[in-house]
């Protein structure tokens, strides 16, 4: 019973993926992208990995779709396909097919399989991936931490400084996207005066006018509000 | 059995080749990053399927129960930590593509490098 | 969204629902599948439902921009401190057996507290990037 959900489930995966290689329209191939990653997400519960298996559709489902959603509202949704013309009559042509990233493509493929005709069997206890550290996560967990959820004590315990690691390039991506899409000029030779006052508008998107014109006579910055008041105040 | 075993490891492979030639042969940078993440969960699929056992139990101990074999915690583990690591630079890299289409207008590669050629001529 | 009735109510009926499982998952992760990741995005979905049903200004009014941002630092301080005092009790860093008075006790505060340093930047780190990415572009917000 297993074999057959993995079976279906894989098969599944196939083709999305190959329905998301047909696409035109990017709104339809980023819900075929949310689909691709719900279907990972069963797979990874079929497998036994019930915390990747959250994590994957929390994160990979849930906020990667919301994330590409707002990138192509900003951007717009369509791919330019080559035009045919044909004639006096110039018709979109259907998406290209490169044979050069093809070729690549079959023989690193054709490599790759050659490789796994010498892996492990699959789902065998004897792989050469459990021994080592393994049982001694699984054997003293109960003695040295005491939960039961052995990837929560192997996380937050044993590879705390990974969880360390991961949490600061959390953090760091968050400033990378604060830093790009706040509209902070940069400061050249001029120093202070070329900063300007978009610069500490934009950085906090809600407050507007708030943060300016402290320092300068009070008076109207150039969005025509008096330095203080919020946009929009009041019931939207 | 070894075919079945195989089954899984060749549909890997596709998974990542479909991921891999998206990401070569289109120009629109939104759809380079969809090939790219299609790439990134087969890999993640692979990484999980070679810490299954079959007939194995999720990796939570059951208090006080004896001979219970368990999936190996380890990769489960890693993986966690590399979807949350991709999910932000895929953040990032929405974040740059929303700033080239305000610079350049558009989002096809092959447009913006002809706009960059022509603005260095 | 001011006339879809269905969405709003159904909305304000979730939302406390999604921020509860959310909390539930955070401090559950000892006994079943969760942790400090998954409870934090659960936790950032349910403002990003919220924003996407009642507008982005009053999700604003609700968590400010600048609240989430100190969170997205707040938490990776939370776990640097948990690892600096154990430091300064004499152990190694981030070695939990000195946090409470025998070693189980410790590792059990210092995963609760490790996870809840997560779920906050987790939190923060969503909740900024979906404000900066609705937000642009727009001059009223």
């Amino acid at each position: 019973m297993d074999l057959i959900i993995d079976f279906a489930l894989l098969a599944l995966l196939a083709l999305t993926s190959l329905a998301i290689l047909r696409q035109t329209n990017l709104f339809a191939a980023v819900t075929l992208l949310a689909i691709f990653s719900f279907t990972s997400a069963a797979l990874f519960t079929v497998m036994d990995a019930v915390d990747v298996a959250f994590t994957e559709a929390a994160v990979g489902a849930g906020f990667s779709t919301v994330l590409l959603l707002a990138t192509l509202s900003l951007v717009g949704g369509g791919v330019k396909t080559p035009q045919v013309r044909i004639v006096s009559l110039t018709i979109q042509a259907p998406i290209r097919r490169p044979t050069f990233p093809l070729v690549v493509v079959l023989i690193t493929g054709g490599i790759l399989v050659y490789g796994t005709l010498d892996m492990p069997p699959f789902g065998d206890p004897d792989n050469p991936v459990h021994r080592h550290v393994a049982d001694h996560y699984l054997l003293d967990s109960e003695e040295e931490i005491g939960i039961p959820n052995v990837v929560t004590s192997v996380l937050a315990s044993y590879r705390g400084y990974d969880t360390l690691g991961e949490a600061t390039v959390v953090f760091t991506a968050a400033v990378g996207v604060i830093v790009l899409l706040s509209g902070l000029r940069r400061r050249d030779s001029l120093g202070e005066e070329a900063w300007g006052e978009e610069g500490l508008h934009d950085l906090d998107p809600g407050l507007g006018a708030s943060y300016s014109g402290h320092d300068e006579t009070s008076g109207e910055d150039e969005k025509g509000e008096r330095p203080g008041e919020r946009p929009g105040g009041g019931v939207p | 059995m070894r075919i079945l075993g195989l089954y899984n490891y060749w549909v890997f492979v596709f998974l990542m080749m479909v991921g891999f030639y998206i990401l070569i042969s289109r120009r629109n940078l939104i759809q380079e990053i969809l090939g790219l993440t299609i790439f990134q969960t087969a890999v993640f699929i692979f990484y999980i399927s070679m810490g299954s056992i079959s007939g194995a139990e999720p990796p939570i101990l059951v208090p006080g129960a004896e001979g219970i074999v368990y999936a190996n915690p380890l990769p489960h583990v890693l993986i966690l930590t590399a979807i949350v690591v991709g999910v932000s630079t895929m953040a990032v890299a929405l974040a740059l593509v929303v700033r080239i289409k305000e610079a350049y207008g558009t989002i096809e590669g092959d447009e913006i490098a002809d706009m960059d050629t022509a603005s260095e001529a | 969204m001011s006339d879809q009735v269905i969405l709003r109510v159904t909305t304000k009926i979730l939302v406390p629902a999604i921020l509860l499982f959310a909390l539930y998952v955070q401090f559950h992760a000892d006994f079943g599948p969760g942790g400090g990741f998954q409870a934090g995005v659960v936790f950032a979905a349910g403002f990003i439902l919220y924003a996407m049903v009642f507008g982005l200004r009053r999700a604003q009014q609700v968590l400010p921009s600048w609240v989430s941002r100190l969170c997205a630092s707040l938490g990776v301080l939370i776990f640097i401190a948990v690892g600096s005092y154990s430091m300064f009790r004499g152990a190694h860093f981030l070695d939990y057996s000195v946090l409470g008075h025998d070693p189980l006790e410790g590792q059990h505060i210092g995963i609760l507290l490790i996870e809840i340093g997560v779920l906050v930047t987790v939190l923060g780190v969503i909740l900024s990037i979906f404000y900066f990415f609705a937000a642009r572009g727009r001059e009223d917000l």
